[in-house]
């Protein structure tokens, strides 16, 4: 699915030519509307003609529409394409700032590109000044650090914004953007009367009936358009599925999902790697017993969009296991996550149940229930704990020695049994080195951060 | 050639101009993942430029370091290709219009001079306004927008505010 990997497409030359490509068409289409003529961008702000309005809305309307029917169709995936992150105040201030050199300098960066491409003066001037503005900022940005990533609220659209879906957002931003062609129009209407009236020929001529009726006919198509997207909502958890990738749905019917608790406690240990462990099961089996640093969260929770944008903002080091009693909630949350996009997403193997038996409590605090086990997968809790231990066995931080920090509940004999560890301090003792296939392969998100990177 | 055909043709009906940049905006993000944008690239063509005059500098300051410190090749980066298409594209746009030639544009009551002046004054305010903001009105704005980053319109509002706050300031410079 859409957006492609470029890396993996044909190399540096072909992934230069396919940016040089849509460059070209982004300035050919900047020339063709007008906007290497500074008389023209300038006059929106004198009210002689509303050109950069339409353009712009109407871009980002019909861009808005087509990325959000494309998604919604199952055709692009947008947990792989780069929104902007918000910085509320940097940007606007960036805003303010770029407002003022808009009125004085006449282009915007982009448009310059389009003036100096046809050799006008000033448009080449004004890129030599840009050059310079972006020297100067990264001369002074370290002392305004603190500011300029401040405000960060990451990925955050308006769907999250507004809690409505895409579809409605965009209907809402086409019913923005054709309030404002209205204003524009009216405007425009409004000084060809004033200049009628002193004599001069109006700065925007009237458009021909036949081009305001197309117009109307297109303002129409995309109210049309943005209400089916509203209509038809959001996709739903099984579209989703079908829609990602073969590789993703690999890693399920091999099982590889299925992380062996002994390879969570080995990157429990890396440096490098941060784990986030996510208990699924439900609260009182939670403060029963937890592996440390787990966060009990109900798995429909975490579809809620602002616990989604915090799966999805994971830093590329980041590996995240869910854990239920057996595998079989935890499986079917992860095939939801997966499809809304979160990557670095795995399974911890048997669940809570599997964990205990591998690194078991003391036997004076929980014993195994042979009456309800029932194999890998099922719900029920094998272990029967006597009072709630939260994450304070060391069963909960295998990683750690045992030799300290833990305050042992009871004195209780060490079974000798294979393996199995029991109560009482046993200084020097050590978990059993379970052998494991690794299963757990970090991915790193290729994001490409579009032109402003 | 008579001097009829060599006029420039006419500009393309607004919202035409629109919804093909929507197109060309969508395929973008339809193929590479990310939108379109300018001041990316100015910064990438800035940062490379430093490093040939002085590139210890480029390796100590983080900003810069981050695009072409050490062994990095400001240059060599896709915001840079998506500049180089941006020129060719308009300048293949105004060769086909006849708009390629060497002329100034200003507003009728100031001297070519000022207006260089205000050009270049202008561009900096853009550039640094741009990396303050993290894109420019075609990266942040524009791009943005379609993927309804609250950022973005948040941004675009600053813009339109800013600039119609001051506008009157600098009416000499245009009407």
């Amino acid at each position: 699915m859409a957006p492609f990997d470029l890396s993996t497409l044909g190399g540096a030359v072909v992934s230069a030519l396919i940016f040089g490509a849509f460059g070209f068409g982004f300035g050919f289409v900047l020339e063709q509307a007008g906007f290497g003529d500074t008389r023209k961008l300038a006059g929106q702000f004198y009210l002689t003609e509303m050109t950069v309005v339409k353009v712009m809305f109407t871009a980002i309307v019909v861009a808005a529409i087509l990325v959000a029917g494309a998604a919604n169709l199952g055709l692009l995936d947008m947990s792989r394409v780069f929104v902007n992150p918000t910085f509320l105040w940097p940007g606007i201030v960036g805003g303010l700032i770029m407002g003022v050199g808009f009125v004085i300098g006449g282009y915007c960066p982009g448009t310059s590109l389009a003036a100096a491409s046809t050799l006008k003066v000033d448009g080449i001037v004004f890129v030599l000044g840009a050059l310079v503005g972006v020297w100067l900022f990264g001369e002074t940005v370290g002392g305004f650090e603190p500011f300029w990533i401040s405000s960060a609220m990451g990925r955050f659209t308006v769907p999250d914004w507004l809690g409505v879906s895409t579809g409605t957002a965009v209907l809402l931003l086409v019913g923005v953007a054709l309030a404002m062609f209205a204003g524009a129009e009216w405007v425009e209407r409004w000084k060809a009367r004033r200049d009628a009236a002193r004599g001069q020929a109006p700065s925007v001529p009237a458009a021909p009936g036949r081009v305001r009726a197309a117009r109307l006919a297109g303002a129409g198509a995309l109210v049309v358009v943005a209400a089916l997207l509203a209509v038809r909502g959001e996709p739903t958890a099984e579209q989703r599925w079908r829609w990602t990738s073969a590789a993703t749905k690999q890693l399920l019917a091999d099982r590889t999902v299925l992380v062996h608790p002994a390879e969570v406690v080995a990157l429990r240990q890396d440096v490098n790697v941060r784990v986030q462990i996510l208990d699924l099961r439900p609260e009182r089996e939670f403060n029963l017993f937890h592996v440390g640093e787990a966060r009990r969260v109900e798995a429909a929770a975490l579809e809620r969009p602002e616990e989604l944008k915090a799966l999805l903002d994971r830093p590329a080091t980041t590996v995240t296991f869910l854990m239920g009693t057996g595998d079989n909630r935890a499986l079917a949350t992860w095939q939801r996550l997966e499809a809304r996009g979160v990557g670095n997403l795995y399974v911890v193997d048997g669940g809570a149940n599997r964990w205990l038996e591998l690194y078991p409590a003391p036997a004076c605090v929980a014993e195994r229930d042979m009456a309800k086990v029932e194999g890998a997968g099922a719900e029920a809790p094998e272990w029967r704990f006597v009072y709630a231990t939260g994450e304070s066995l060391p069963s909960a931080w295998p990683e750690l020695p045992r030799s300290h920090m833990f305050r042992f509940p009871c004195r209780s004999p060490e079974p000798a049994a294979e393996g199995h560890a029991g109560g009482g301090e046993s200084h020097g003792f050590t978990w059993p080195a379970y052998a494991y296939t690794k299963h757990v392969k970090l991915q790193q998100k290729t994001v490409v951060k579009g032109g402003c990177g | 050639m008579s001097a009829e055909t060599r006029e420039p043709r006419k500009f393309l009906d607004p919202y035409l101009a629109g919804v093909i940049l929507g197109v060309v905006l969508f395929a973008t993000f339809y193929v590479t993942g990310g939108g379109l944008g300018a001041s990316g690239g100015l910064s990438h063509v800035q940062t490379g430029v430093l490093k040939l005059l002085a590139r210890a500098h480029v390796d100590r300051v983080a900003y810069f370091a981050d695009m072409g410190g050490g062994q990095r090749n400001s240059w060599a980066n896709s915001t840079v290709y998506m500049l180089v298409g941006t020129l060719l594209g308009g300048l293949v746009s105004g060769l086909l219009s006849r708009r390629v030639r060497v002329e100034l544009r200003k507003g009728p009551r100031i001297s070519s001079g000022v207006r260089l002046v205000m050009a270049l004054l202008g561009g900096a305010l853009m550039g640094y306004g741009a990396r303050m903001a993290r894109g420019c009105t075609s990266g942040q704005g524009l791009s943005g927008g379609a993927v309804l980053s609250v950022g973005s319109f948040a941004f675009l509002f600053a813009i339109f505010v800013s600039g119609y706050a001051v506008a009157w300031f600098f009416r000499r410079l245009w009407t």
